[in-house]
């Protein structure tokens, strides 16, 4: 993965929001852009590429991707299903959600789609308590989940796989 | 209907853009401030008792007056909107609907602690917040309320946000500036206090969304007049994100002086329970704080009226009372299940636990191991008291307070609802195919209840 001239651009811009020498504080808003460009995850070439622009060593970009939950350090699919799993959304159902997307999609929770579509992953709270079930899903939220939205997502998802190929 | 200061505009067609907002009295206080001296604005926020909303209720005025100013050193406004605790989703609709009171308090406030490079740290699943809260900056700096000489006052600013990537215990202070710096979020031992060594080793103040935005109402209308609203050491209004089992799950901002019952029940915020079930329990301000069964929620256990406020929620100590906290108030029915609910939050403190101290680290997981064995009906009699003893060896032994966080409501549950633990043990069948229902908890308290 590298960046285009026009990223590039955006990571100066990024940079110069610190305080100079402290460019390392980029990192997180940088392993975002790379891990979009990289297909949803974070491969080791990647992490030593935004060590190289940032000017440090390779194991502190490694030490900040394997301690935040947004970031992947594996692969994942094409669409990712974050579904919260903690008290408020439990409350709401939020377990016969996650029950109900792993049956239809023939996976457990942490798991990929054999034909690389789908992810499911359980996170933990993400502040949408009060329009639960939610899940998070790409950069926005979808609320007040029910089967059948669930139904209408992964429809949108195939039509719009089907549609780029 | 009480009192709004902050959320008063935010039905208002286009208040999102910066004209809307400046037509409706927008950036009207930086006018004002920039008319003040940093001290006397420090003086009127110590007038007004605004207590921080993330979470802690430290007073901001006091908070502010600590900052260290050594000469020659750059000094920076950290804006918490890391918005973690379970139960709490008020900073982001304050945000995401209404982002020009941010900023506006963000300038006022960087002018008052003389932070020209002044950060919102944002947790970083609100990816499309973070778009809005862009927005909302360019267009201030385009209508010069940002950037060099603002207004013509000498102060330059420039507002940067920093999207995180996923970690609660990011929203700590100082884990949050480690993350700011570029590394895990790894809470420090304090002192040194950020007020004097923060971000890249500068003072640094770091504050809550909410607490921010406060600063707007305070400027415009002044300390003394913010003062008189609330009641006590309770001033101004407060966001409350309520959810759970109510019929209205929703952000309010409430003066106060109103009741928990009022709370709950009347159609101006929560609406009551849905389907005509009945209370069972509730955890009043966001995961970390004490649960408490319906009776001791509505009543303290003097038997007076509970109120939504600081000093009412707190009123027992942790014996009978519970906390403000950060105002993310979740409500349990008559049909749900404690042990099933606290699980979840011993599973989520798990979870973010950093693991730089053993017994936050191998406590919390083995809080969650032991729950998910009682939930299961696997549980035995003595893993009851096993979990007490677990959150007591890690409450007060941490470097932050998330290890105090992750013991408390594990404590309150087993102190109010032991019964249904035991039940579980009990009836390792029937647990599995029902829940234990609302047994005695919302029956009227006999004789005052004491420590
Ligand atoms: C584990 C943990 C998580 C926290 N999360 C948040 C948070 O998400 N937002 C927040 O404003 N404060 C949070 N706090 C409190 C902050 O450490 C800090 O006290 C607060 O941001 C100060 O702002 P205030 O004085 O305006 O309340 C958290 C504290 C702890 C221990
Ligand atoms: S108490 Fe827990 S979260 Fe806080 S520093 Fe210690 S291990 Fe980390
Ligand atoms: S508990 Fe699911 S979003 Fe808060």
């Amino acid at each position: 993965m590298i960046f285009s001239e026009e990223q590039l651009n955006k990571v100066n811009a990024i940079i110069n929001r610190y305080p100079e020498g402290k460019q390392k504080s980029a990192i997180l808003p940088i392993l975002h852009l790379a891990q979009q460009q990289g297909g949803g995850w974070l491969d080791v070439s990647s992490m030593d590429y935004v060590a190289s622009l940032l000017n440090i060593k390779p194991i502190e970009v490694y030490e900040v991707a394997t301690f935040y939950s947004m970031y992947n350090t594996k692969s994942v699919g094409k669409y990712v299903f974050e579904v919260c799993q903690t008290g408020p959304c439990m409350l709401n159902g939020s377990d016969d959600i996650i029950k109900y997307i792993e049956d239809k999609l023939s996976i457990k929770k942490g798991e990929t789609t054999a034909d690389g579509l789908f992810t499911l992953k359980v996170v933990e709270c993400l502040g949408a308590c009060g329009y639960a079930p939610m899940m998070q899903f790409g950069k926005t939220y979808r609320e007040h989940l029910t089967k059948e939205k669930v139904d209408s997502i992964i429809e949108e998802c195939i039509a719009k796989a089907a549609a780029n190929n | 209907m009480s009192k709004k200061l902050l959320l008063d505009k935010i039905g208002i067609e286009g208040i999102k853009g910066f004209e809307v907002y400046r037509r409706e009295g927008g950036y009207k206080s930086v006018e004002k401030a920039f008319k003040m001296q940093p001290n006397d604005i420090v003086e009127e926020v110590k007038k007004s008792g605004l207590r921080g909303r993330g979470g802690a209720g430290f007073p901001t005025g006091m908070k502010w007056s600590f900052l260290a100013k050594p000469e020659g050193v750059a000094r920076y406004l950290v804006c918490n909107a890391d918005e973690s605790e379970p139960g709490t989703f008020k900073d982001r609709y304050l945000m995401e609907f209404i982002p020009h009171l941010l900023i506006e308090g963000m300038i006022v406030s960087s002018y008052t602690l003389g932070s020209k490079i002044s950060y919102i740290y944002i947790r970083g699943e609100y990816d499309w917040i973070t778009d809005i809260l862009e927005n909302a900056i360019e267009e201030a700096r385009q209508n010069g309320f940002l950037g060099k000489n603002i207004l013509d006052s000498g102060f330059d600013c420039e507002i940067y946000v920093h999207r995180g990537a996923g970690a609660y215990i990011c929203g700590e202070e100082t884990a949050l500036l480690e993350s700011l710096e570029g590394k895990r979020g790894l809470p420090r031992i304090k002192p040194p206090f950020p007020a004097v060594k923060g971000v890249w080793g500068s003072p640094t103040v770091v504050n809550n969304v909410e607490t921010i935005a406060a600063i707007v109402p305070i400027i415009n209308e002044g300390g003394e007049a913010y003062s008189k609203i609330g009641v006590g050491r309770s001033t101004g209004t407060k966001l409350i994100s309520a959810c759970g089992n109510i019929n209205k799950p929703g952000v309010y901002e409430i003066d106060m002086t109103i009741s928990v019952e009022e709370f709950i029940f009347s159609d101006e915020y929560c609406g009551g329970i849905p389907n005509g079930k009945r209370l069972k329990a509730c955890i009043p301000g966001g995961s970390s704080v004490p649960i408490l069964p319906a009776n001791l929620l509505l009543k303290t256990a003097k038997g007076e009226t509970r109120l939504m406020n600081y000093e009412s929620l707190a009123d027992g100590g942790f014996v009978t009372g519970s906390m403000m906290g950060s105002g993310g108030f979740i409500v349990l029915d008559e049909d749900q299940c404690v042990v099933r609910h606290t699980l979840t939050l011993a599973r989520f403190y798990h979870h973010e636990s950093c693991g730089q101290c053993s017994p936050c680290r191998e406590g919390t997981g083995w809080m969650e191991k032991v729950f998910t064995k009682i939930e299961n009906g696997k549980g035995e009699m003595k893993d009851i008291d096993l979990l007490w003893d677990i959150q007591r060896k890690i409450e007060g032994n941490t470097i932050c307070p998330l290890g105090d966080a992750a013991a408390w409501p594990v404590a309150a549950a087993i102190r109010h609802f032991r019964d249904e633990f035991e039940w579980h043990v009990l009836n390792p069948e029937e647990c599995l195919k029902r829940n234990y229902g609302l047994a005695h908890y919302a029956d009227e308290l006999q004789a005052p209840v004491t420590a």
